[in-house]
């Protein structure tokens, strides 16, 4: 039977129930009294020199209150990035200035200029229009390889080059990763792109600045995954107000997926704004907008080789990544192509020798950050197509070859720094054969070929490393931050809870799941238990959500401090039943003296917290309060296998997905309703990026899919009804629930399914020349593929 | 300034607004009703939806002044007279059709006018009359499948969870 609440029950998410009535409430929904609105001028073209900026005719507009530029913020701190990593050779990355306004130059289209703030949203961006802009228009640098040549323009003048950094990882194993390519009885080489995506959550950002004259308190309203994180960085890096004097809210957050991680011009300026002005100041996105201002995902550009010995087992991979930083370091940028990337390139594989080289460069583009996977995506789809094409070159059942190389051995060290603590890669195989009808295949490709169409099926196996993060190794790795999470635990005296955590729920469904777990451990109804975020003025320092992390390292805060509410609310009913502590047993929010029938009820034991006239006051403090932080020792590793059917009209290279299935292992499962629910949404991402989605610039760095009209999202008809398990269970060893984290899975490991049936689909159809076929698979490329 | 007079979830409502004010800002600034989104410029990503006059429209894209005497309904007008969910609702919240919550009102909107039009969509039809909404969370699997739950047909049988 399927539990019907606490651990394991897919229990209906009570945040519905607001946002299905149109009472939830967004950032864009809060409006302040006497607030004023800001319009940014941005750069339209993607470098040049800013001679000057005039606002002498804008100043005078109706409704304006005042223009700012880059001179007001001259002594202000610029945007910080939280991450440095340290290159080949030992020397820190370059790490250019990011002024909150362009000062001197403009770097990529959407670069902020001048920020016009006036009464009303309209007037605001009718001054904007009359700012007189003299920009000397510089060439632009957008193709990575390019942008590395000795004569290319510098997109910062201060630094060097266009190199952030020249990556080795591990550099020490280069020498013995390269005798192995030179003894291999075969080599697959792969050439690759993984395209740069917009993460287009559907609520744009939105950033409301307040600003208190009679406390001098600061209060930022933002559209964050992490409000701490922004109080920390725009509070100490950029506007120098200690973390006391500033409050950062962020209440209803309509998706993020990364993107909502980073702290942006944006929110420092209205920051900023309102206490120059003395008044609130809110900024809304457009969309045109985010398309121009919110952190792109993806775009590395990769040779990677595997190396294999007479028996077809793995010897060495080696891997070359041109990864794009665009005009800045966006927060943790540096991080996403080296540790979230390198470190996964073992993937589900016994390959004893890896080197991964990683080149970030700088071009006259929007910033590049973590989206939905961060550099997990990026090693996935490296390896699973390199290793699907392996298996055609030897002539070998890609699922045979995976097997073969298959970890089996746990715990396991990778050679790329990481020890994966559990899993079981051919029970999430078997599990996704039985789902597919792999037998059955043929029979639906002859049905396929009949309609005239090409089918493939596509299989492939992804890890990754979630639950970040343990602090003092990443802190050892460059990370300017901890990876901790927090949780307080406040039991009132009626009995209900409230827990505050550092975790933040943008679609997540931790009011729901986050109950369930502390509901189970003592015992009482989920109704009884609120959870509460996105509020640093009420809630503990936390990191925040994003890279899988909030069951794993928020939920085991929560546990932690759960445990220590238990502890002494058992010591509080042992004192009212006058036994020992040690007997105390709690169950079903029902405190018993073992062996006897003497019980007290929870509501009991608060009540006596909090009304502590009969309580052990000499030894026990009234209340009943704990808090818990949660540094984890280790990452968690979900991994899984999946499959995909297409269909190819060779008429026209369109790609239909067919089928989709997705066979995961992620540890113990709190709500399997809503780890379903988190994997259908990454498939759609992953699908869209293998079909659909391309950010697209031109050779002079302007931006060709700004709008939904050229960016292509996943719409309902692009995408089938998945099958999702995830049934196979190899619990953590190391966090208190044995859970792993499932919000990214589903756009790690999807790409290189849908790309590996095309390929199949084109080689079964007869076009053995294709290799491979860059993503997006549009129908223009495909079609060319075919005919190429 | 235009005076408008609307019926906005069964109440009159007069309004002075300018030329330029989009029904979807006068519904939200106006009249605070924020359960209505804006999530594009270009018309596309349908969280606006809201019914005029019956039929399912994006509220970024009509002129408040051109709707003087329209009936409009809203996500806020969509739950039972007693304030529990309606049919559609409680199906998205039944078969986890939302994530984030911030398309959901428009889904909700154009769910409503597609089962007005036809009670009993297929599977195919469901998918391609939501051509312009697009959820980012879900990847539509649960909002498909609630809004065929929501027309009374089995859902049981054709979506694996």
């Amino acid at each position: 039977m399927p539990k019907d609440h606490g651990i394991g029950a897919s229990s209906k998410r009570r945040e519905d129930v607001r946002f299905l009535t149109g009472q939830g409430r967004y950032t864009d929904d809060i409006n302040l009294h006497g607030q004023a609105y800001v319009h940014f001028l941005r750069s339209d073209v993607a470098h040049g020199r800013l001679n000057k900026v005039d606002t002498s005719a804008a100043e005078g507009m109706p409704g304006v209150i005042r223009i700012f530029t880059g001179k007001d913020f001259e002594g202000v701190g610029g945007l910080p990035c939280g991450w440095q990593v340290t290159d080949r050779h030992g020397n820190p990355m370059q790490e250019p200035a990011h002024p909150v306004l362009a000062q001197g130059k403009v770097r990529h289209v959407g670069d902020p200029i001048a920020a016009v703030v006036a009464e009303t949203a309209a007037e605001a961006r009718n001054a904007a229009e009359a700012i007189v802009l003299d920009i000397e228009e510089l060439p632009a640098v957008v193709d990575m390889k390019k942008a590395l040549r000795p004569d290319a323009p510098k997109v910062h003048d201060d630094l060097s080059s266009n190199l952030c950094y020249d990556w080795g990882f591990v550099e020490e194993n280069k020498a013995a990763v390269d005798e192995a390519f030179s003894k291999a009885a075969h080599v697959t080489t792969l050439e690759l792109v993984n395209n740069r995506l917009s993460p287009n959550a559907m609520e744009p950002r939105v950033a409301v600045g307040d600003y208190n004259t009679g406390t001098d308190d600061s209060t930022l309203y933002t559209t964050s995954q992490n409000p701490h994180v922004i109080r920390l960085l725009m509070g100490a890096f950029v506007l120098g107000i200690p973390e006391h004097k500033l409050r950062v809210v962020a209440p209803d957050v309509g998706g993020g997926f990364g993107s909502k991680i980073f702290h942006y011009a944006e929110e420092a300026f209205c920051t900023f704004a309102a206490k120059a002005i003395r008044r609130p100041v809110k900024w809304t996105a457009s969309r045109s907008e985010a398309f121009i201002t919110d952190a792109h995902g993806r775009d590395h550009v990769t040779k990677i080789e595997l190396a294999l010995d007479a028996e077809n087992n793995f010897t060495a991979i080696r891997t070359e990544t041109y990864a794009n930083m665009g005009a800045y370091l966006s927060t943790f940028a540096p991080s996403v192509p080296t540790w979230l990337h390198g470190t996964l390139m073992a993937g589900n594989y016994r390959t004893p020798l890896i080197y991964v080289n990683v080149k970030a460069v700088f071009t006259n583009t929007v910033p590049v950050d973590a989206y939905r996977g961060a550099g997990r995506p990026e090693a996935t789809f490296q390896l699973e197509r390199l290793v699907d094409k392996a298996a055609r070159e030897l002539g070998v059942d890609p699922v045979d070859l995976r097997r073969q190389n298959f970890i089996t051995q746990f715990p396991y060290a990778t050679p790329v720094a990481v020890e994966y603590d559990t899993g079981d890669y051919n029970a999430t195989m078997d599990k996704l054969l039985e789902m597919i009808d792999r037998d059955g295949f043929e029979a639906r490709a002859a049905k396929s070929k009949a309609d005239g169409k090409l089918r493939g099926l596509g299989i492939n196996c992804y890890i990754e490393a979630c639950g970040i993060a343990p602090s003092a190794l990443v802190g050892q790795l460059g990370a300017r931050a901890g990876l901790y999470e927090s949780a307080t635990v406040r039991v009132n005296a009626t009995g209900g809870i409230v827990v505050m955590t550092g975790s933040h729920s943008h679609g997540q469904g931790h009011e729901t799941s986050f109950a369930q777990v502390v509901a189970d451990m003592i015992g009482v109804p989920e109704a009884q238990v609120e959870i509460v975020h996105g509020d640093t003025a009420n809630t503990p320092m936390g990191m925040g959500t994003y890279g899988s992390r909030s069951i794993a390292v928020g939920g085991s805060a929560m546990v932690r401090a759960t445990e220590k509410i238990i502890k002494k609310a058992k010591k509080i009913a042992a004192h009212l039943m006058e036994a020992s502590e040690g007997d105390i047993e709690l169950k079903d929010g029902q405190f018993t003296v073992a062996g006897t029938d003497k019980s007290v009820a929870w509501g009991d034991v608060t009540l006596a917290a909090y009304v502590p006239h009969n309580y052990p006051l000499t030894e026990l403090e009234p209340g009943l309060e704990e808090t818990a932080f949660y540094d984890p020792n280790n990452f968690t590793y979900p991994a899984g296998a999946y499959a995909c059917e297409v269909e190819v009209d060779p008429e026209t290279g369109k790609v239909t997905i067919c089928s989709f299935a997705a066979a995961d292992d992620f540890g113990n499962v709190i709500n399997p309703m809503i780890v379903s629910g988190q994997v259908h949404g990454g498939l759609a991402q992953g699908i869209g990026q293998a079909l659909l989605e391309n950010v697209s610039y031109d050779e002079n760095g302007q931006l060709l899919s700004a709008s939904y009209m050229d960016y292509a999202m996943p719409r309902a008809d692009d995408v089938p009804f998945y099958q999702v398990d995830h049934s196979c269970v190899t619990p953590c060893t190391h966090n208190p629930l044995g859970v792993k984290g499932c919000g990214e899975a589903g756009a790690i490991g999807s790409p290189p399914a849908v790309v590996n049936a095309v390929i199949d689909a084109l080689h079964r159809g007869g076009m053995k020349h294709v290799a491979h076929i860059d993503m997006p698979l549009t129908p223009a490329r495909v079609w060319s593929a075919m005919h190429g | 300034m235009t005076q408008v007079t609307m019926t906005v979830n069964g109440k009159a409502v007069t309004r002075d607004v300018e030329g330029r004010t989009l029904l979807a800002e006068f519904l939200r600034e106006g009249l605070r009703l924020t359960g209505t989104h804006v999530g594009c410029d270009t018309s596309q990503c349908g969280a606006c939806v809201v019914h005029v006059n019956g039929n399912a429209i994006k509220s970024c894209t009509a002129l408040a002044a051109d709707l003087d005497g329209a009936s409009v309904t809203t996500i806020e007008g969509m739950a039972n007279p007693d304030g529990s969910l309606s049919v559609i609702q409680q199906a998205f919240q039944d078969h986890h059709g939302l994530q984030c919550g911030f398309c959901t009102p428009g889904m909700v909107m154009s769910a409503a006018a597609l089962l007005k039009e036809n009670p009993k969509p297929t599977e195919t039809e469901v998918r391609a009359y939501l051509e312009g909404n697009i959820c980012r969370c879900t990847g539509y699997h649960n909002i498909v499948k609630a809004i065929l739950a929501a027309s009374g047909q089995d859902v049981g049988a054709i979506a694996a969870e």
